[in-house]
């Protein structure tokens, strides 16, 4: 975010530093209508930007009150930290928090590291043009919506005809195919797996920039030494994409309990959900289908306050660790 | 970059025979649900229920998709899905190109302002019900604005851009200026023609994003039959066989579904009819994205 703030203090170079009120007053009118068309092409998305990201900040005194869709703020009744109490003294709030923690967990180590060593192997690879293929091919799952996705990972895993039953069956791992999609204690690894399928591609591209601007005369100085190709990925590699890799990673923790709801309520089914509610599944089920808006919203506020400490914890951490910093 | 082939050792040799394998898998793994699913929608539905259509279909067949397409949803859906990926893919792009422009003059007034405002919005989101209950309160649930308003400005659209304007040199803008052009000319006439690869990469995110949302159909527009999109009518059609699915959808979409069970290979149609249009494009603007994510990565 450095450079969103460094430039502005070059903005105010030009105007002198103790001009009189008047006068300065007068500059800044000046300014602003040689800079009209400037206001004119911002000014109506900033307002655009408040009612729809920042107005809903302001539904968050939702939750300290029995929020009543027909009355007005001031005819709200307020009720405290009621519904939060509520929450934590909820049984099914526990277990949901379980399960977010638990795919969210699951999904940033193993969606971190493969497209790591993704990105190292394919850098490897010496015909250009299977390169070229596979690197193509990978991004494609990307491009195709949760819901396709569903759709085929259920096809893959279901009993009559999914090809992973079929292959388990034919070199007898398993005597009868397994009902993937009804096992709760499975669920998490379907939705990790599915993320890999979907991403790994994708999230590569920006490893494969960096080891691109690796300077290839390390490379050989290593070869000179002796070094063979996996002592160059340890020792080079590696090391070359260390910024990249904190960056990403500090990226990925702040977002760590936001994983959304898209795959879990589309790979979910009744038989798996104690595994497959999430905080924002809770939040929509238990809040806004019942109409509890005071309640859903606590949920919402706990996820947000959760993703901010998290994401200066890891801030923090890599800071002393690395030396590095994304805010 | 892969380090030429001379002195190679035998461990070299042997980590180029793992490497391809490897890389092999990570090609099949990743083809062979497309494959399949696209066999399936070419089979007649009846014999697909016998199973073993993997690669190739086992009694070619077209009358899926005939099928399908005499389904009026399905329609419906994609006139909503198209609609909503021009309309939504248009503004977005204006809307963050003009942003971009006025956060990329040093001397503008409002610069830090603004893009404080933007960047906080990276970190926080209000949550699922004060968002319901603002797109309520504005009247936008049950009407076609509710796919394109709230998603218009995206701040990493928004940096991707500027950065990308930042790049280009200042000196062409001064002398615009020298020749009496005002700072909209200078932006329609100068740095909209000069940003063409960047609004690529834009456009791209944008459209996909578009084409594959069906979260906001099912909150808020999931009972106007007019307004669903093809993703959405993808879905009910998936999840007409695993009941009870999605804990929370009403009563009558439910009862809706359960009286139509599609077969497997309609489902794979529809599936296809979905994929398709990305698939067509995305080759074509690879070289784009690529560009775009690496200059996300340098700046975000």
């Amino acid at each position: 975010m450095e450079t969103l703030t460094e430039k502005s203090a070059s903005a105010k170079k030009s105007s002198d530093p103790n001009p009189p009120t008047q006068n300065r007053r007068n500059r800044i009118w000046e300014s602003m209508k040689q800079q009209k068309y400037l206001y004119l092409m911002s000014l109506p998305f900033v307002v655009w930007v408040f009612v729809f990201n920042y107005l809903p900040l302001w539904g968050w005194t939702m939750a300290f009150q029995n929020y009543k869709p027909a009355r007005s703020f001031g005819d709200q009744e307020w009720v405290g930290f009621k519904h939060f109490v509520e929450l934590f003294s909820d049984d099914r709030f526990y277990l949901v928090l379980r399960n977010t923690l638990a795919m969210s967990l699951m999904g940033l180590i193993v969606g971190f590291v493969v497209p790591i060593f993704f990105a190292i192997l394919l850098n490897e690879m010496r015909g250009m043009f299977f390169k070229r293929a596979v690197q193509t091919v990978s991004y494609l799952p990307h491009f195709v919506s949760w819901v396709v996705v569903a759709g085929i990972i259920t096809k893959m895993l279901s009993t009559d005809g999914g090809i992973i039953n079929d292959i388990l069956v034919n070199l007898n791992i398993i005597d009868q195919p397994i009902q993937f999609m009804a096992k709760g204690n499975l669920f998490w690894y379907i939705v990790t797996a599915s993320d890999v399928w979907k991403e790994t591609g994708w999230n590569a591209i920006i490893y494969l920039a960096a080891i691109t601007g690796i300077d290839q005369e390390l490379y050989e100085a290593s070869r000179v030494d002796g070094a063979n190709r996996w002592r160059q990925m340890w020792h080079i590699t590696l090391p070359g994409i260390r910024t990249t890799i904190s960056v990403l990673l500090i990226m990925s923790i702040g977002h760590l309990v936001s994983i959304g709801m898209e795959k879990q309520l589309l790979l979910g089914n009744s038989l798996v959900t104690d595994y497959a509610e999430v905080l924002d599944l809770y939040a929509l089920n238990y809040g806004l289908n019942m109409g509890r808006f005071s309640y859903g919203t606590a949920i919402g506020i706990f996820n947000s306050v959760v993703s901010i400490i998290l994401l200066f914890t890891a801030n923090g951490l890599f800071k002393k660790i690395t030396k590095e910093s994304i805010m | 970059m892969a380090n030429k082939a001379f002195n190679a050792t035998r461990g070299d040799k042997l980590f180029d025979i793992f490497n391809i394998l490897a890389m092999t898998l990570v090609l099949i793994v990743t083809l062979y649900p497309f494959l399949n699913v696209l066999a399936i929608s070419l089979n007649n539905s009846t014999d697909t229920v016998r199973g073993g259509i993997y690669l190739w279909p086992r009694e070619f067949t077209l009358q899926n998709y005939k099928t399908i397409f005499q389904y009026e949803g399905l329609l419906q859906g994609l006139q909503i899905s198209i609609l909503r990926t021009i309309v939504g893919t248009v503004l977005g792009l204006i809307s963050s190109s003009m942003i971009a422009f006025t956060l990329s003059r040093p001397d503008f007034g409002l610069r830090k302002f603004v893009s404080t405002t933007l960047a906080l919005t990276m970190y926080f989101s209000g949550g699922l019900i004060p968002v319901y209950l603002l797109m309520r309160d504005l009247h936008l649930i049950g009407t076609f604005w509710v796919y394109v308003l709230p998603g218009m400005i995206s701040a990493f659209n928004v940096f991707i851009i500027r950065s990308f304007i930042d790049g280009l040199p200042y000196a062409l803008q001064e002398s615009a200026k020298l020749d009496g052009a005002n700072d909209f000319t200078i932006y329609y006439k100068i740095i909209l023609p000069l940003c063409k690869p960047v609004l690529a990469t834009i456009a791209l995110f944008l459209a996909v994003g578009q084409w594959n949302a069906w979260l906001d159909t099912y909150l808020y527009n999931g009972s106007k039959a007019h307004l669903t999109t093809l993703q959405y009518e993808l879905m009910k059609v998936l999840q007409s066989t695993q009941q009870g699915s999605g804990a929370g959808r009403n009563a009558n979409d439910m009862a809706q579904q359960m009286t139509q069970i599609s077969p497997e290979s309609i489902k794979m149609a529809i599936t296809i009819v979905v994929t398709v249009p990305i698939l067509i494009v995305y080759p074509f603007l690879q070289k784009y994205f690529v560009g775009g994510m690496t200059l996300g990565a340098v700046k975000a």
